[in-house]
């Protein structure tokens, strides 16, 4: 595409890419910034009202000086009211980027949702925040969804008390009439509900002056303020020691519980995925190469990145001699290949890998993966070319699943 | 009194880190990194050294080396020679023989040099090789670490997070040392990325007889590449044996807290774990007796007072704790 032979651009094609660029983020960017718009244009309504977020072919694309970034490339998948739908991938997979089209974070203007629906419910009203206006989604940002972010460390503002900081939300989205004393009332008690002992105090405190399981429970209570029924939970215990991640997770379940919300967690931690999560989506280059239940993904784990992932972490008890680990790399996101982003890399490719990429086949209701592996008319080749290695890990999985099912009787 | 077999020989190791302050900038106090850590490494073996973060896991690795300047108390063995009686010029020496491989590979590498001269610095500057065979030796390490010779003239910037990681132990491997100290060298790679390190580590030690100190706060990482393990905690060194014994008979408190809190990739594992309530204390001023005592449930009026010693429970398993005093 863009990219010449010896892997630089000519200046006059970057030229030529920066200028196409500016003209198509002019036209989105305009459409963003209209007044008054007909309520019907972003008014939609959910396909299951027992969802709360619904991504419907998500298309989130950057562009960039060196050609369009597909970040999020066709990503499709609900998360049910009430409970915790884990986003698993490598870094750069479009993980983040796909909870940041939720609530139209994008780094605009390059970043922008190009095609598709992202439904929120909202009771009564659905929203579609693919074209919902700026004014009516800062309402909706932190009343109905709200962000735990990665770091602790830099998302709090360091010069800003604590409770100015959580008051600072309050005031925005429920503040309405309410006096300083009243706001300040609620903040203590979104910093007590997130079990910080002596919350008073915090709330008097500046962030460098806590440590970081503390910090990470002023963003909860930060993003808690306000009673939002979706949260997502972007690497929340990525910078944390194990003994205080227990803590952080055992926090997210218990309050999940308490007001009923649905938690979108994303993570590469595997572990943490496999306690917190209901659903399990696994993401691949921008694309969704497996979703289904935990279980399903766990001890059922059909798409070979999937099997790839889980054979290269070690765990805790089980003894191998060497870690399986997925050859090469993830492939350039400018320049993606037009058959399986994942052919290169993997070990159990068929002939017909080489066609197109292939569509979602589902295995059980909710249990769907996109691999030629499992179409049916290519299961014999299938079953021919294993990688043992794989396959030994699967049937580890299947194991522990019946001595599960045997402790059940 | 040190023999052949042990490698490493750490005794009651102490480096504590004056705080300034007042007028004149008086020292006011002590930040207590390390506070007593006494282990033994066995040639060509690994040990994992773990705990949570500001535990004094890194200070300790760096003053094994000599690293940040005079060390406070105890001592440290290298081959039966005591790191910190060497003049200069003998330490200049024996650096070749001990190596580290920093934690972060995007800040640990000069974006000034080209990878060839990265990896190659050293090499020149202790004289390894001869001038003719500089260029081949410098390939060889390079293709023994899975990196192309032929990018020896980019630099780290062309780099993925993987291959620069491969460039900082290629770098720790070309003065073919005999100890290396791995201070999280996978924490800010991605799963496979892992994997792949962790394989080339386990390939080097086995072709180049090498011992590692690995230290890493990802237990299921520690438990797959270490023969011998230490858990720290605020400085002390709380328990330490071999790989198995701890990870399947954990016996201090906060070993048995820390181990119940990895989560594991299995969504049926029945949740019983111990969880440990509050943070760390601060290193500058760490609770009387046992440095645990303010967050162990097993605490006595004996550990508010007393501090433990090192005792050898099992064959070759130590836990400093009054729990298992006879």
């Amino acid at each position: 595409m863009a990219k010449e032979k010896n892997g630089y651009l000519s200046a006059r094609e970057s030229r030529r890419i920066s200028k196409e660029n500016r003209r198509i983020m002019g036209e989105y960017e305009k459409k963003r910034k209209r007044k008054n718009v007909d309520e019907n244009e972003y008014l939609t309504t959910m396909h299951d009202k027992n969802n709360a977020v619904e991504f419907d072919n998500l298309h989130s694309y950057f562009f960039t000086d060196a050609g369009t970034v597909k970040s999020v490339d066709g990503v499709s998948f609900n998360v049910p009211i009430g409970k915790t739908v884990g986003i698993v991938g490598e870094s750069g997979c479009g993980k983040s980027v796909t909870s940041l089209s939720l609530m139209q974070l994008l780094q605009r203007p390059q970043g922008q949702i190009v095609d598709g629906e992202i439904r929120l419910n909202r009771g009564e009203k659905a929203y579609n925040i693919a074209e919902t206006p700026q004014e009516i989604m800062q309402d909706l940002r932190g009343n109905a969804i709200s962000m735990i972010f990665q770091e602790p460390m830099t998302s709090l503002n360091p010069v800003f008390r604590i409770g100015d900081q959580v008051d600072e939300v309050i005031e925005l989205h429920e503040g309405k009439g309410k006096t300083k004393e009243e706001i300040r009332k609620q903040t203590i008690e979104a910093l007590e509900l997130v079990g910080i002992a002596n919350a008073t105090g915090v709330a008097e405190m500046f962030p460098h002056e806590l440590s970081g399981g503390m910090r990470q429970r002023v963003m909860i209570a930060m993003a808690l303020a306000c009673h939002p029924r979706v949260i997502i939970a972007d690497e929340p215990t990525t910078a944390l020691d194990v003994t205080i991640q227990a803590q952080i997770l055992d926090l997210l379940r218990e309050l999940k519980d308490k007001i009923n919300a649905s938690i979108m967690l994303i993570t590469h931690d595997l572990g943490v995925i496999a306690e917190m999560a209901d659903y399990v989506v696994v993401m691949y280059a921008g694309r969704i190469v497996e979703k289904g239940t935990a279980e399903e993904i766990f001890y059922h784990p059909a798409h070979p990145y999937t099997l790839g992932l889980m054979a290269s972490k070690p765990v805790v008890g089980k003894e191998v001699d060497e870690l399986y680990s997925i050859p090469g790399k993830v492939p350039n996101p400018v320049n993606m290949p037009d058959y399986c982003y994942f052919k290169d890399r993997c070990e159990m490719c068929l002939e017909c890998c080489k066609g197109e990429y292939p569509g979602e086949i589902h295995l059980s209701d909710t249990h769907v993966v996109s691999c030629y592996r499992y179409y049916e008319e290519h299961k014999e080749e299938a079953a021919q070319k294993v990688n043992k290695e794989l396959m030994a890990i699967a049937s580890m999985a299947a194991k522990n699943d019946k001595e599960v099912a045997e402790d059940v009787k | 009194m040190s023999n052949n077999e042990n490698i490493l020989e750490v005794t009651d190791l102490k480096k504590y880190f004056p705080i300034k302050g007042g007028m004149f900038n008086q020292v006011t106090g002590h930040v207590k990194a390390v506070d007593g850590v006494t282990f033994k490494l066995k040639r060509g073996t690994t040990m994992g050294l773990v705990g949570e973060s500001g535990c004094g896991k890194t200070t300790t690795g760096r003053t094994i080396l000599r690293l940040n300047g005079e060390k406070t108390g105890g001592s440290v063995l290298f081959n039966g020679q005591e790191i910190y009686d060497l003049s200069n010029k003998e330490l200049r020496d024996l650096r070749t023989k001990m190596q580290i491989i920093f934690q972060d590979p995007f800040s640990s590498l000069s974006p000034r040099l080209p990878v060839g001269e990265i990896i190659g610095e050293a090499v020149k500057e202790h004289g390894l090789v001869t001038k003719d065979a500089y260029e081949d030796y410098v390939d060889h390490v390079m293709d023994e670490c899975g990196l192309q010779p032929f990018h020896k003239t980019r630099y780290p910037h062309e780099f993925s997070g993987g291959q620069r990681q491969r460039i900082c132990i290629a770098r720790a491997l070309a003065l073919n040392p005999e100890f290396v100290v791995c201070d999280e060298p996978v924490s800010a790679l991605d799963v496979s990325i892992q994997a792949q390190i962790i394989n080339l580590l386990n390939k080097l030690q086995e072709e180049r007889n090498l011992s590692y100190l690995f230290i890493s706060h990802d237990l299921s990482v520690v438990e797959h590449i270490s023969d011998a393990v230490g858990v720290m905690y605020l400085g002390n060194l709380v328990e330490y044996g071999n790989t198995k014994d701890i990870f399947k008979n954990p016996l201090h408190p906060y070993t048995k807290a820390l181990f119940s809190a990895i989560p594991t990739p299995d969504p049926k594992s029945k949740m019983n774990r111990v969880i440990l309530e509050g943070s760390i204390p601060s290193p500058a001023n760490p609770p009387e007796g046992c440095k645990f005592h303010t967050r162990c449930k097993y605490c006595t009026e004996r550990c508010k007072c007393e501090a433990p010693v090192q005792r050898e429970v099992e064959p070759g398993h130590y836990v400093v704790c009054h729990l298992y005093d006879k």
